[in-house]
């Protein structure tokens, strides 16, 4: 871990004027990605400002019927929150089905959106990989694979996204609301936040330098069967190898997200409209543009399977 | 004292505190906190600097360069080690690899340098400065490629590489039911939870390392050798150690490092392996490919049984036995078993958690499986019917005065046909089982119960090891107040080894348990087993024991009376009507004994096994293949059980690695860079608690009196033997989904399930 | 190097400390409190666990100067030699432990989960997600899962926790 310099912030407006100071500055909250790829000099800030202090741990009702997550809010926190139980089931299972209770203390939800990919080439600094280093390759196409993404990769990276949340997020509609060093605000649907690797990899999402999360916004809630189904090959404290985020209502319409599959949150809506088809037509849809390595081609099938068990669930039927 | 004939009672079949179940006696410390490991001893050895160690980038080939000019100068710098400043070093008789590489590098992540520095924090940035240049060599890093080309290997641990009794091949072709299956199972890390860690300290030439260390007088000589120093000069001290696997076997990179960091630096230096360098820069089991033949009559009476086997190593590496059991545990008159070893380039090879039959185990216990499911008959049944009481092939161990006997022919078989077990319950272990377990309800039929979403389904395997014997010595004290320690080099590694032998000496001088203390691992004590091969309990005890009778005989001496008639209990030694404290007797200047267990030809005269039986259902849910354990169950016999409780705990340990073993534990190989890609514990996936149920551990009552004076034997590795197999046959009944390649992940099933979408 | 102020198992601690240094570290190399363990040091096996401010979080994944003024509790403050934690008397009882190097945190967790069911946070295991998690022996597994024991006490460390969480120990 390279040296750095420390602050605490107590305001937005203050992270934003210690981030314009300092232009190798990261936010810090949770920790629990940075620190790890900071150990490894994978990440390397020059100054961290902590922005632990920013009141923004609040969960609060938006004017629409929805809710406002502070950037802050921890993982534990909300998935445990009543109205998200209540009323966005499928973030509060994502949130509980992602790492473990000490992890979920700390993780924060603006950190859980911008955790970087687990991909094993990328944690190990002698190896090829774009993501890390543009340019040097990637390790792992024609390497271990088997964890890796099958849809929207790129010649030069096949890593995915290891957020559960996310993918809860994406079928859910959520906003990102953040704040730029000037002050300026803006708002950036779920959808456009993380990027597909294309030829530049090393950019994971829509940030810009020194913006920061504040928030993210739930539309009113959606109604339905929620279900998050995630598949890994242990049981618990394990990054998924496919999951499928489901919101269906009565009439057997609904949406859906793919988690473990690609670069972001896997979402397709045009793949919706095959729901009351069942879980083939659905995924087929959804990774028609799919190409796999021989290792992870099994998660084409895992797929379809793993969504006909979540639409199984959500009508409380059996398969 | 020698070991040569069959134990008689003695003062342990008084069964007052031995046999109990009994409370660890460090668990206290341990779940305070206050157990000191190899990283902790800051107050003795003061002032410590911190090691970082860097592990090659390549996985073969030679160093071109190396730049230490901008660590050097990193802030709070003491120390850099590398092959060129160290000075010339040795290799330890116990390893395959350079623990220290350069410029030769022999595989990845094999150190190259060690930074010495003020605080942990500066040495790790120090060593992200350094810049070295290698030149890449082409190397082998895939078994299956290299299999065919694979030499026999010298030798296996316990035996000769391959065997052969009668006429395999004519007997296999005459069969009437056939079976030929190649199975394989992957490299495996140990992933125990301490790394590997030393902190070293000099004292003029002499050197003291508080390390994690299984077998501390291997370590000794080990760590004198890779130093040219002798051995005399080195103490190692390692009381606690959190957790081996045969992963601290031998001395590592670690112990190493960090007395030539602290000779260089001038200062006591601590080392700790970093996490992700765990799996290839230390050991791993290696991964096998197993072919095994079963010829049967219609009845199902195996005429012929052949095991093939292949792994890799590094030049000059051992192959892992995994043909072993497959000499011992079933009936047959015509057997062949052969070793082959390909060199690899991938890191070094070695024992890990029932080394040979773990991994025989794995491969044969699906194979009876499959030959039941041929034959129609219940696999229980099919173990039962091909049951033996005699050593169908007895492939020794090379001797020295015979090279002939290396390759294990017929004619040495010969020799050894009619050699029994000690003890064999195997047929006990199974019937036992299968009726605790519910095995009649189980369906023969694949596929065939369901709950919910779940296929459920039941499967059976053997368990299966050696029990191995050697030397064990132990020193203990009596004082004038009837307190007894007791201090032997013999390690802890989880097994139990304060607690069992606590309950020896206190057996042993009738004192209560609590009278008792344990002091281990330290090499200025008595040379014990060691803890490794399932050995340590039953070889360490003994060694307690002999000391134990020698401090008796000098009680009675005192006294003036023969031992053989002095009651030693409640503290006190009786004898007619004398009845005296036994802190009395020892006087104000105490007695010390110190003595050997050595074991002779008994060990050559019985096969000494440990038998068991494994159970277990599971359910694999229909759609996405995922697999839970729901039910385990084995049952063992391996001897007297000298503390049910920490016996208990050892087994269900065994058996989860076993369940990793079949579901998830695979070090991934990166075929063109040569290295185990998924080094650490996010990527490496171990059980965790969400995967395991309860567990239950049936053991048979049996006392081995050939086996020791402590009529035990090992029972810690028995328990991982057989079960992945178990495992994986459950997933058959449950699934019809035969998988022969561990571990059983989902991706491997999804082909074979119903139709769901 | 910054200055930090914790409050560890009671006591006020003052220390200065390069910001590089972990909460683990802190504990371990400066307080010499080395009942908390480093397995990995990557938040992937929960060794390092500890109680900041009444929550268990992975100390090696947190730096040390993000604390100040925080309340730690490590294993050296649960109990004491005269007087076991009750989780630690039963962790012994039912042999929940064997090398003892995932002990500490084992506990630790265990301990802090306990108040997390209390508090209704449910875990991904629980059936309802709208009604109060029960502590059966499913969510303890699926909420200690954090914690690896490689030398497998899971079957015993699960009757360990049942029995502090049904109030027998």
């Amino acid at each position: 871990m390279r040296p750095f310099t420390f602050e605490r912030v107590r305001t937005p407006a203050e992270a934003a004027a210690a981030a314009a100071r300092h232009p190798g500055a990261k936010f810090v909250a949770g920790r629990t990605n940075l620190l790890d790829l900071m150990k490894l000099e994978i990440e390397t800030p020059t100054h961290l400002i902590d922005v632990n202090g920013l009141a923004l741990d609040k969960i609060e009702p938006t004017a629409d019927g929805g809710l406002r997550i502070g950037a802050l809010v921890r993982n534990t926190d909300l998935a445990a929150d009543e109205r998200v139980r209540r009323d966005y089931g499928v973030l509060s299972r994502a949130l509980s089905a992602g790492a473990s209770g000490q992890l979920r203390n700390m993780a924060t939800t603006a950190g859980n959106l911008l955790q970087r990919t687990r991909c094993p080439y990328f944690y190990d600094t002698n190896q090829p990989c774009n993501k890390r280093v543009l340019g040097s390759g990637c390790g792992a196409i024609d390497g271990f694979s088997r964890q890796h993404a099958v849809v929207g990769i790129s010649d030069a990276c096949i890593a995915t996204h290891p957020s559960d949340m996310a993918v809860a997020l994406r079928v859910l509609d959520a906003v990102v609301e953040t704040v730029g060093p000037d002050g300026s605000t803006r708002n950036i649907p779920i959808a456009e936040f993380h990027r597909l690797p294309g030829d530049q990899p090393h950019i994971d999402t829509v940030l810009r330098t020194g913006e920061l999360i504040t928030a993210v916004t739930l539309p009113k809630p959606a109604g339905g069967a929620q279900i998050y189904y995630k598949v890994r090959d242990r049981a618990s404290y394990a990054f998924a190898l496919v999951s499928v985020a489901l919101v269906v209502q009565k009439d057997g319409t609904g949406r859906v997200a793919l988690g473990g599959v690609a670069h972001k949150p896997w979402r397709v809506e045009a793949a919706e409209a095959e729901l009351p088809k069942g879980a083939k037509a659905v995924a087929a849809f959804l990774l028609a543009d799919a190409k796999p390595t021989d290792q992870n081609a099994f998660k084409l099938k895992l797929v379809e399977r793993t969504l006909a068990a979540a639409l199984a669930q959500a009508k409380g039927a059996q398969l | 004292m020698k070991f040569e004939t069959p134990a008689t009672e003695n003062p342990i079949d008084q069964l007052k505190v031995i046999g109990k179940a009994t409370d660890r006696v460090e668990g206290p410390f341990k779940t305070m906190g206050r157990a000191r490991y190899a990283y902790e001893w800051h107050d003795v050895a003061k002032n410590p600097a911190y090691g970082y160690v860097v592990g090659s980038a390549i996985a073969k080939g030679r160093i071109r360069s190396i730049d230490l000019s901008l660590a050097k100068v990193s802030h709070g710098v003491l120390a850099i080690v590398t092959a060129e400043n160290a000075g010339k070093l040795g290799k330890g008789e116990f390893n395959t690899a350079l623990l220290l590489g350069g410029p030769e590098i022999q595989h990845y992540h094999q150190a190259v340098a060690l930074v010495v520095a003020e605080t942990f924090e500066q040495a790790r940035a120090a060593a992200g400065q350094i810049r070295i240049e290698y030149e890449k060599a082409p190397g082998a890093f895939d078994l299956a490629a290299a299999k065919d080309s694979a030499p026999m290997a010298d030798k296996i641990t316990g035996g000769v590489a391959a065997s052969k009794v009668g006429d395999f091949e004519g007997a296999f072709a005459a069969a009437p039911v056939q079976l030929d299956a190649t199975y394989t199972t992957p490299d495996q890390s140990h992933a125990m939870m301490e790394p590997h860690s030393s902190l070293a300290k000099w004292e003029g030439d002499k050197l003291t390392v508080w390390t994690s260390n299984q077998m501390i007088d291997w370590g000794r000589g080990d760590l004198a050798k890779t130093l040219n120093i002798p051995k005399e000069n080195v103490r190692l001290i390692s009381p606690y150690i959190g957790g081996g696997f045969g992963g601290k076997l031998f001395v590592r990179a670690d112990a190493v490092l960090a007395s030539l960091g602290a000779r260089a630096a001038q200062r006591p230096v601590k080392v700790a392996l970093q996490r992700a360098l765990m799996p290839n820069n230390t050991t791993h089991r290696p991964a096998t490919i197993q072919r095994i033949r079963l010829g049967t009559t219609r009845e199902g009476k195996i005429t012929a049984i052949g095991h093939d086997s292949w792994s890799g190593d590094l030049p000059e590496g051992k192959p892992d036995g995994a043909v072993h059991q497959t000499r011992l545990l079933y009936a047959g008159e015509n057997r062949m078993t052969a070793t082959r070893l390909a060199v690899l380039d991938l890191p070094e090879a070695n024992a890990m958690r029932a080394p040979g039959e773990a991994t025989g185990m794995m491969a044969l216990e699906i194979a009876m499986d499959e030959l039941a499911e041929k034959l129609g008959i219940d696999p229980v049944e099919l173990r039962i019917l091909n049951d033996t009481q005699v050593v169908p092939d007895d492939a020794s161990p090379p001797s020295k005065d015979d090279p002939q006997d290396r390759k294990g022919d017929t004619a040495a078989n010969q020799a050894g046909k009619g050699k029994r077990f000690s003890q064999r319950q195997f047929i006990e272990c199974l019937r036992l089982g299968a009726e605790r377990f519910g095995w009649n309800k189980r369906s023969a039929k694949p596929a065939a119960n369901r709950d919910g979403m779940w296929l459920i389904g039941q499967g059976v395997a053997a368990a299966y090891r050696g029990n191995q014997t050697t030397k064990s010595a132990a020193r203990v004290r009596l004082d004038s107040r009837g307190g007894v320690i007791v201090e032997t080099d013999m390690t802890d590694i989880g097994t139990g080894s304060y607690t069992v032998i606590a309950q020896t000496a206190a057996e042993m001088l009738g004192v209560p348990l609590n009278r008792v203390l344990v002091r281990l691992g330290d090499s200025s004590f008595p040379v014990s087993s060691g803890s490794g091969g399932q050995w340590g309990a039953n070889c360490s005890t003994s060694g307690v024991y002999a000391a134990c009778l020698k401090l008796r005989e000098m009680v009675a001496q005192k006294l003036g009376v023969s031992a053989t008639d002095a009651v030693f209990s409640d503290g006190r030694v009786r004898v007619g009507d004398r009845d005296v404290p036994l802190g009395e007797v020892a006087g104000s200047a105490g007695l010390v004994a110190e003595d050997a267990i050595e074991f002779g030809k008994l060990a050559k005269e019985y096969q000494q096994s440990t038998f068991g039986a494994h159970f277990v259902e599971v359910g694999v849910h229909v759609a996405t293949g995922e697999t839970r354990v729901r039910r385990m169950l084995a049952v063992c016999a391996a001897g007297r059980i000298l503390n049910p409780k920490a016996a208990r705990s050892q087994v269900i340990g065994a058996m989860t690695m076993g369940v990793g073993a079949a579901l998830m534990e695979e070090l991934a190989v990166d075929k063109r860079l040569g290295f185990f890609v998924n080094h650490d514990m996010a990527t490496y996936e171990v059980p965790v608690h969400a995967d395991i149920p309860h567990q239950d551990v049936i053991f048979l009552d049996e006392t081995d009196p050939i086996s020791s004076p402590m009529k035990a034997k090992g029972v810690a590795e028995l328990g991982i033997c057989g079960v992945a197999a178990a495992v994986a046959n459950a997933i058959y009944n449950a699934t019809g989904v035969r998988v022969r390649d561990y571990p059983i992940t989902l991706d491997k099933l999804l082909d074979g399930l119903p139709d769901v979408a | 190097m910054s200055k930090v102020s914790l409050t560890v198992n009671g006591q006020a601690c003052d220390l200065e400390l390069d910001n590089r240094t972990t909460l683990l570290d802190a504990l371990r190399e400066h307080l010499h409190l080395t009942g908390t363990k480093k397995g990995c040091d990557q938040g992937q096996c929960g060794a390092c666990t500890v109680i900041a401010g009444g929550h268990r979080i992975n100390s090696c994944l947190t730096l040390a100067v993000m604390h100040q003024g925080d309340s730690i509790t490590t294993i050296e403050g649960l109990g004491t030699p005269e007087k076991l934690h009750p989780m630690q008397a039963a962790f012994v009882k039912c042999d929940g432990f064997q090398c003892g190097y995932c002990t500490p945190g084992q506990i630790c967790s265990a301990v802090a989960m306990l108040d997390e069911v209390k508090a209704g946070i449910p875990s991904h295991v629980t059936a309802d997600l709208t009604s109060h998690p029960q502590l059966t022996t499913d969510e303890i597994r699926e909420r200690m899962s954090g914690n690896i024991c490689r030398c497998a006490a899971y079957s015993n460390i699960i009757e360990a926790i049942s029995e502090v969480g049904r109030g027998e120990i």
